[in-house]
């Protein structure tokens, strides 16, 4: 059996498979498909201080190989998410990590300060890259300066794995990473969704309500390997490969890229056992080649 | 009721108008108990441009044969290729999904509004209506008698009123035009087709008090509550429409504007 298992900061996982936020609601959605518990870690939706309504609909629109969404970080609050979801999230026995968002840095640390204590949450993800907001959101992940305001102040507020979800809508992606690892961030991921529109031209009307929203699936996983491959040789710490993954053959080329895990996301809408396929693919792939551990071929197109 | 992910055989595929078809499917497993309303994610193969899953609702099911019909409308790409299914093919579906139409009481009379490919989840509906011991009525509206799909099952259940836009078949104009709708009492209503048909159904519904039941249909990309797309505005907030619904009580919905 190959060791499946990776390190990210202190955290370790059971193995480099998680289910991206937004794309597994709280985890019990897919209780009736999978056990959560096979996963490394299910990253749980977008979380911010105070309730929010999100975006008008329309807020989805097929695309060619993907879609469009421009939800807006719908969610309860975290009083809510305390009292009503965490007591079932801290029974799963794997790796529930929070996806942080705030309009401002005093919100992003607070929260980040509210999640600490509790137990069963060993790490967050810190989400400066979400495109369908006004306030907040990419626009920390865009500006090299917020996000390195944003990061050192969650780093204080927070002790436990720090994880920090960059936006690809930059044009230098290694700039953001490097922030990241400099403001003592222990792993980043990537990447969020490309801003994208459609056009319905029979009525001629966006798609979306929100005219502009961001682009997931398998559309654009090219984009998203090259940024992970660039981010994972300009830092030291672990990159998260997320962007279009549908099977493990897409996982595998996230982690040879240079990737210590990835995270499924839009596929998941299709295929609700995507994530636990991909941990299967991975070890078969890793026994029938002969490697004892993931991490043998992680990065490996960057070696010799 | 579990959710499951499954292939289904593909047992018939019946054209009914130029635009219509029923698609049988059976399992190999015994169904799951499924309700009127609940709907399936359908993930249609060998079509590229087709990402997603298309929410379909059951439109019929027998439990003697272990078999879910489908009324699907030719509408784009994906329903196109559905329309193309052979019989011995399979359809990976998800289901059931969503929550049902409140069942009526014993000797209610009830009425039942569609239009288009909204009269789906009516035939099961009507049918589980009438084992519930209620009087079921049909009233459906079309843009002409070319578009009306067969309906000899949906006769068999109670009696089928007919409207067209252009009065070849029927009352002429809109189902809310049929006068049962609006003289005689009804103790529920229940619709499905267009927004503004219904959000016209539910209009005389609130009006003259009458119990209204609406099954609404959303763009969807999950189908089982984690991407929050196809959220409406409801009384108590944003719900889904896959999880919390497709059925609402029209009270609940923001969009009933009285008028």
């Amino acid at each position: 059996m190959a060791d499946l298992r990776i390190k990210i900061g202190s955290l370790l996982f059971k193995n480099p498979v998680m289910m991206a936020s937004g794309t597994c609601g709280y985890g019990s959605e897919f209780d009736d498909f999978i056990d959560i518990e096979q996963l490394g870690g299910i990253i749980v939706k977008g979380t911010t201080l105070e309730p929010r309504e999100g975006n008008p609909c329309p807020r989805m629109a097929e695309t060619a190989s993907g879609m469009l969404n421009a939800v807006g970080l719908q969610n309860k609050g975290i009083d809510y998410f305390v009292k009503n979801i965490y007591p079932h999230l801290s029974q799963y026995g794997t790796n529930v990590i929070v996806n942080v968002n705030g309009n401002t840095v005093e919100e992003y640390t607070e929260l980040a300060g509210r999640l600490t204590d509790l137990v069963a949450i060993p790490a967050i993800e810190l989400n400066i890259s979400c495109p369908n907001v006004k306030r907040g959101g990419m626009i920390f992940g865009t500006n090299p300066d917020a996000a390195r305001e944003v990061i050192a102040s969650v780093r204080k507020a927070y002790h436990k794995t720090l994880i920090v979800k960059l936006s690809p809508n930059v044009t230098d992606i290694t700039e953001f990473a490097r922030i990241s690892a400099g403001e003592g961030a222990d792993a980043v991921s990537l990447i969020n969704t490309l801003v994208g529109m459609a056009i319905d031209a029979k009525t001629m009307k966006p798609r979306l309500s929100t005219i502009t929203g961001g682009l997931s699936g398998p559309a654009i996983k090219p984009v998203a390997l090259r940024m992970v491959w660039q981010a994972a040789k300009a830092v030291t710490i672990p990159v998260i490969g997320i962007g279009g993954i549908m099977n493990a053959e897409d996982a595998l080329e996230f982690i040879m890229a240079g990737a210590t895990g990835v995270q499924v996301g839009t596929a998941s809408f299709i295929e609700p056992r995507t994530a636990i396929n991909v941990i299967s693919g991975i070890e078969s792939f890793l026994e029938a080649r002969g490697f004892a551990s993931v991490s043998e071929i992680t990065g490996i197109i960057n070696r010799n | 009721m579990k959710k499951r992910i499954e292939d289904l055989t593909v047992t018939e595929n019946r054209q009914l108008t130029d635009s219509f078809f029923v698609l049988k499917v059976t399992s190999s497993l015994t169904l799951p108990e499924i309700m009127p309303g609940q709907f399936v994610q359908v993930l249609v193969a060998d079509s590229p441009s087709t990402f997603l899953r298309r929410p379909l609702s059951v439109h019929d099911v027998n439990v003697t044969e272990n078999t879910i019909s489908l009324l699907i409308q030719v509408a784009g790409k994906g329903t196109e290729r559905l329309s193309k299914l052979r019989q011995g093919e399979t359809l990976n579906i998800i289901y059931p999904l969503g929550n049902s139409f409140t069942l009526p009481h014993k000797g209610e009379k009830v009425l039942l509004t569609g239009g288009g490919c909204g009269m789906a989840p009516l035939l099961y509906l009507g049918r589980k209506t009438k084992e519930a011991g209620a009087q079921v009525n049909f009233a459906f509206g079309f843009r002409n008698r070319l578009r009306i799909p067969e309906h000899k099952e949906f006769k068999k259940l109670g009696i089928v009123h007919l409207a067209t836009e252009d009065g070849s078949e029927g009352c002429k104009g809109l189902v809310t035009d049929i006068p049962a709708l609006r003289e005689e009492k009804w103790d529920r209503v229940y619709s499905c087709g267009p927004e503004l048909m219904m959000k016209a159904v539910a209009d005389e519904c609130l009006r003259r008090e009458i119990f209204c039941e609406v099954s609404l249909e959303n763009l969807m990309a999950c189908g089982i509550g984690a991407c929050l797309c196809c959220v409406v505005s409801t009384t108590s907030g944003n719900m889904c429409t896959c999880t919390d619904g497709p059925v609402f009580n029209v009270r609940n919905l923001k969009w009933q504007i009285s008028g």
